[in-house]
């Protein structure tokens, strides 16, 4: 039991070390193609730190939307848009090098504010049940899930609307 | 469930966030720019669920907030990019530093 929970906890720390890698590759790549496929990497992984949190439907929710819906249109949208100017694919180094000097200021800020606060640990009675998440989605939060039911519905007008070629 | 100290978790939100960032500043390419912001967004969600064990709401609100930032990155995505397809349809290109049109 102990050596099993030795295993689990080391899984846990190699999806979030597979996540940062492959979220620093989604950034630097210079190919677009290899940065939509480190995306769909970290999306997983971020799956599987849900599963660890656990927040299982969750989990289920960003396989399906993100690397299912999600990737699928990043691929499309990369492949119809996909010119030989791809080789120039960030700004000048005098820009990289002032904006990874910014981030690390502000990543160094909260990674100081987020240790000097004692978190209470996560608890192990928090696991929900599905029937638990749908019950309070249609009786707490059904006004921001009516809202968006709307927002969705505009959003595939809107997207078609916007995508499509002849004008009216 | 107790196996990672919150910490943890919160550092690695912390570090998909910073990716995202310096990608959003850095890329020319609006995809990549679409890409990073789909980073940030995970980050938050990971933070939403992770703060749904430790304060004292409902269990499950977190996890339903989190569900809705998916459901808006969704969204955002679809809009996204069919404006770059727009875009790239009407002035042949996806580079952020030609897309001047309404600068002035």
């Amino acid at each position: 039991m102990e050596s099993l929970q030795v295993l689990v906890k080391a899984g846990i720390y190699i999806l979030m070390a597979a996540g940062s890698l492959a979220a620093i590759g989604a950034v630097f790549f210079p190919n677009l193609f290899y940065a939509g496929l480190s995306l769909a990497g970290v999306l997983i992984c971020v799956a599987g730190i849900y599963l660890s949190a656990g927040a299982d439907f969750l989990a289920m929710v960003q396989i399906l939307i993100y690397v299912g819906a999600v990737m699928t249109l990043i691929i499309y949208a990369i492949m119809l848009t996909n010119i030989e100017e791809i080789k120039v694919s960030h700004l000048g180094i005098k820009q990289i090098l002032l904006s990874i000097l910014a981030v690390s200021g502000f990543a160094v800020l909260t990674a100081s504010a987020i240790l000097s606060i004692d978190w209470r640990p996560l608890s192990g009675q928090n696991r929900l049940e599905v029937h638990e998440l749908g019950a309070a989605l249609m009786s707490r939060y059904i006004f921001p899930f009516e809202v968006l039911g709307i927002l969705l519905f505009a959003v595939l007008i809107g997207a078609i609307v916007i995508a499509r070629k002849d004008k009216v | 469930m107790n196996l990672i100290p919150t910490e943890h978790y919160l550092l690695f939100a912390l570090v998909l966030f910073a990716a995202g960032v310096t990608g959003i500043l850095t890329r020319r390419n609006v995809i990549g720019v679409l890409i990073s912001i789909e980073l940030m967004l995970n980050a938050a969600a990971i933070n939403l669920v992770v703060f749904s064990h430790t304060v004292k709401t409902a269990p499950e609100t977190g996890q339903l907030f989190a569900f809705f930032v998916i459901a808006l990155a969704a969204a955002g995505a679809a809009v996204g990019l069919a404006i770059v397809l727009a875009l790239y349809r009407n002035r042949h290109t996806v580079q952020t530093d030609e897309m001047n049109l309404l600068k002035w």
